[in-house]
C-alpha cells in the first residue's frame, strides 16, 4: 500500500494529529474545519492571495545557486530565499493566507503566538494591511533575545502581550492565545504560525507554506538529491518539502535544535528524544515526563524552542519519510558565521540550524541540494555580535 | 454512588474541585476528609498538568505548585487509597496525563479507589467513543463532558445522548476564574433548563459565593466551586479551619 503523507477526513495523519480541543475552543475550531478548504480553494481567495504574495511579499523569492557554499562543498547548492520575502521569513506566506480567511469569516480581530518574532511580525504586518486589530502573545525570555522584532510589532501597532508563565518561551506564548481565544470565542481568529495545534491548523498551514516547493519545483532543473529544512513547529520544512513527498528519490532532511546537545537534557530536539502524547491539542511527538507534563525545551534559537513538532512531521519521521536530524547552538552559529562570509548573507538563527547540517552529511559531487534559508539574522545580530569569530 | 446522590437530592448539590498535590504533597487525604465533614455532596479531584489550556491563573499557579511538590498520577491513586472519605469522587485532567498513564491502567486504578466519573475535556468525544469507551464501561468509570453558552442545541443534545451521570455546564465562554459574573448566564441557564435533558446539570465557572451558587441552582442541580476554593486555600495557615469557613460561607449550617 502507497503510504498516504498528508491529513485525512478526520483530522490525522496515521496516529498523530486531530483536535484535542476542550469544549470551550469546539465552535471555533469546528468552523475553520467545516470551512477552510471550501474558502481557500476559493477563485476570488486564491486570486487576492496570489496578488499579495507577488506585489507585497515579493514573491517568487529566488532559489540562488550559492557559488562560493558550492565551490566548499563540492556539490551543487542551493537557496530558497524565504529570507527575501517582506518582513524577513516565510512566516508571512501563512499569516497572509490566514487573514485572508479570517476576513471571510467575519473576524475583527487577531491574536497570535510568537517565538522568534517572526511570525509576530509577519501577522502584525497583515493586519496593518488589513486594519484589524492585532494582539501578540510572546514568551518574556523572548522579548529580550529578539527586541529588533518587539520593536517592528510595535511599529505596526500591535499590542504586545508578555507570557511570564513555564519557561517564558513559545510553547507559553502558545498557551496564553489559546487561553485568550477561549475567552473570545466569537469574534477572534487565532493566526498559529506553524504546523502545530488542533486540526485543521496543520493542514492549513502546510497549504499556504506550500508556495515554497512549488517554485522550487519551477525553479530547478529536474529533482534536487537533498532538500534541508530547519524544524520549530515545522513549516517551513513543510512548505519545502510539500511538492516532493511523493518523489521517493529526493532525500528530505529536517534539522531540529539540540541546544547543547541532546544528551544534555538543555534541547529541543523533539523527534529525537521525544515521545507520543498531546500538546496545544494536537497528537504528536513531544518532550514530556512519563507523568504527561511538557518538558521545558531549550533553545539559543527563539523559533526552534519548542517541545512539540507538527503531527505531519512526527507521522513523515514514524514512516522513515523524512530524515530528521539535530544541530546544536555552537555548530548554528558557525554555519551562520560562514554564510555571512561567504555568501554575503546572513541567515536567521532558526535557518543556521539547516545550514549547519551540511557539514554533518557525506555530499557527493553530483548532489544538487537546496537548503531553505527560511528567515534573515538581523533579529538575531545582538546574539551573533557577541559570538564573532 | 453519584446516581443515587443525584437522584435522591432535597437540595442542590455542592460539588468542590481542588487539585491534588496542593497546597501540600500529602494534603489531599485532608482536604478530602474535612469536605465531607462540612457536608460537600461530592468532588472533583484535579490531577495537576503543566499546560491547563482551559485554566486561569488560579489553578495553573496551585497545578504549578502541585507539581513541583512532586505529585504524579500514581501518587494521586496511592493518596486514594489511604483516604477513608466516603465522599463521591469524580476526577478531572487533561487526556495527555491519562493517556501517557494508559487508559486502562488509569480506569481500573479509578474502579479500585471508589472514582465514579472522569472529566477530561480535551478528550473529543468521537476519539472517546471510539477508542475508549469500551476500556471505561468494563471498570464502570463515565465520562463527564462539557457544555458551554456557543454549544449549539444539537450538540448539546448529542452530549445528553453521550452521557449517563451528569452534565458539566461551564457558564461563561472562558477560561476557569475568569469571574465574568454567574447573572451573565441566566438566559443560556434558563436555556438549558427548558430542554428538559436526560441527565441532571452541574454548573461550573463563575461561582464564587453563596448567593452565585443559589442563583446558578435555581437552574440546575448543582453547582462546582473551582477557582473560589483553591484561592481560600492558597495561603493556608491552617487547612482544616479555612476549608471550614469557606464552606460555610457558600452553605451556612443550619
Ligand atoms: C526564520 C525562521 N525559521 C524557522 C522558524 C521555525 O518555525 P517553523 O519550523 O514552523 O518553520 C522560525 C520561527 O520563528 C523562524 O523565524
Amino acid at each position: 500500500m502507497k503510504e498516504n503523507y498528508n491529513v485525512n477526513q478526520e483530522g490525522f495523519y496515521g496516529e498523530y494529529g486531530g483536535a484535542f480541543v476542550p469544549e470551550m475552543l469546539y465552535p471555533n475550531v469546528e468552523e475553520l474545519q467545516k470551512s477552510y478548504l471550501g474558502i481557500i480553494q476559493s477563485a476570488d481567495f486564491q486570486e487576492e492571495l496570489n496578488q499579495l504574495l507577488q506585489d507585497y511579499v515579493g514573491r517568487p523569492t529566488p532559489l540562488y545557486f550559492a557559488k562560493r557554499l558550492s565551490e566548499h562543498y563540492g556539490a551543487k547548492i542551493y537557496l530558497k530565499r524565504e529570507d527575501l520575502c517582506h518582513t524577513g521569513a516565510h512566516k508571512i506566506n501563512n499569516a497572509l493566507g490566514q487573514i485572508l480567511l479570517a476576513k471571510r469569516l467575519n473576524k475583527t480581530r487577531i491574536i497570535a503566538e510568537t517565538g522568534a518574532g517572526q511570525h509576530g511580525v509577519a501577522t502584525a504586518t497583515a493586519c496593518a494591511l488589513m486594519g484589524i486589530e492585532c494582539c501578540i502573545f510572546m514568551g518574556a525570555k523572548d522579548i529580550e533575545r529578539q527586541a529588533p522584532n518587539v520593536a517592528r510589532m510595535k511599529m505596526l501597532g500591535a499590542e504586545i502581550v508578555p507570557v511570564h508563565s513555564g519557561s517564558k518561551t513559545l510553547k507559553d506564548a502558545t498557551n496564553e492565545a489559546i487561553r485568550d481565544w477561549i475567552n473570545n470565542p466569537v469574534d477572534t481568529h487565532y493566526i498559529i504560525g506553524s504546523v502545530v495545534g488542533p486540526h485543521p491548523y496543520p493542514d492549513m498551514v502546510a497549504r499556504f507554506q506550500a508556495i515554497i516547493s512549488k517554485e522550487i519545483k519551477k525553479q530547478i532543473d529536474g529533482n534536487p538529491t537533498h532538500i534541508i529544512a530547519c524544524i520549530g513547529g515545522g513549516s517551513n520544512a513543510i512548505g519545502a518539502f510539500y511538492h516532493y513527498l511523493e518523489e521517493q528519490n529526493v532525500q528530505l532532511i529536517g534539522v531540529e535544535a539540540a541546544g547543547l546537545g541532546i544528551e544534555t537534557g538543555q534541547t529541543a530536539a523533539t523527534l529525537a528524544l521525544g515521545t507520543q502524547g498531546i500538546i496545544h491539542a494536537c497528537m504528536t511527538t513531544l518532550l514530556q515526563t512519563i507523568d504527561g507534563q511538557i518538558i521545558e525545551p531549550y533553545s539559543i534559537s527563539a523559533g526552534l524552542d519548542y517541545p512539540g513538532v507538527g503531527p505531519q512531521h512526527a507521522h513523515l519521521h514514524k514512516t522513515k519519510r523524512v530524515h530528521y536530524a539535530s544541530v546544536t547552538d555552537k555548530e548554528a552559529i558557525k554555519a551562520a558565521h560562514f554564510l555571512s562570509r561567504t555568501e554575503g548573507i546572513i541567515p536567521a538563527l532558526e535557518s543556521s540550524h539547516a545550514l549547519a547540517y551540511l557539514d554533518k552529511m557525506e555530499i557527493k559531487s553530483t548532489d544538487k541540494i537546496v537548503i531553505n534559508l527560511s528567515g534573515r539574522g538581523d533579529k538575531d545580530l545582538e546574539t551573533l555580535i557577541k559570538t564573532l569569530p | 454512588m453519584l446516581i443515587d446522590l443525584f437522584k435522591n437530592r432535597t437540595t442542590p448539590l455542592l460539588n468542590i474541585y481542588f487539585t491534588a498535590g496542593f497546597p501540600q504533597l500529602d494534603s489531599m487525604p485532608k482536604v478530602l476528609k474535612t469536605l465531607e465533614e462540612a457536608g460537600v455532596d461530592m468532588v472533583e479531584i484535579g490531577m495537576p498538568y503543566s499546560d491547563p489550556l482551559s485554566d486561569g491563573p488560579t489553578i495553573q499557579k496551585s497545578s504549578e505548585i502541585a507539581i513541583r511538590n512532586g505529585i504524579t498520577t500514581d501518587l494521586i491513586f496511592e493518596q486514594l487509597s489511604e483516604s477513608s472519605s466516603k465522599i463521591p469522587k469524580v476526577m478531572m485532567g487533561y487526556f495527555n496525563a491519562v493517556y501517557q498513564y494508559g487508559v486502562e491502567k488509569f480506569c481500573k486504578n479509578c474502579q479500585k479507589n471508589n472514582i465514579e466519573g472522569v472529566i477530561l475535556p480535551d478528550l473529543p468525544i468521537p476519539v472517546y467513543l471510539e477508542k475508549y469507551k469500551v476500556i471505561f464501561e468494563q471498570y464502570g468509570i463515565t465520562p463527564i463532558f462539557l457544555i458551554t453558552p456557543e454549544t449549539s442545541e444539537e450538540r448539546i443534545r448529542y452530549i445528553d445522548d453521550c452521557s449517563s451521570t451528569f452534565i458539566y455546564a461551564v457558564s461563561s465562554s472562558s477560561t476557569t476564574g475568569k469571574g465574568t459574573g454567574i447573572k451573565s448566564a441566566e438566559a443560556y441557564l434558563e436555556r438549558l433548563q427548558a430542554m428538559q435533558l436526560k441527565n441532571p446539570i452541574l454548573v461550573g465557572f463563575n461561582i464564587s459565593t453563596k448567593e452565585d451558587f443559589d442563583f446558578a441552582t435555581q437552574y440546575a442541580a448543582g453547582g462546582i466551586i473551582g477557582s473560589a476554593f483553591i484561592k481560600s486555600i492558597n495561603e493556608t495557615q491552617d487547612l482544616e479551619k479555612d476549608i471550614q469557613l469557606f464552606i460555610q460561607s457558600i452553605r451556612p449550617k443550619i
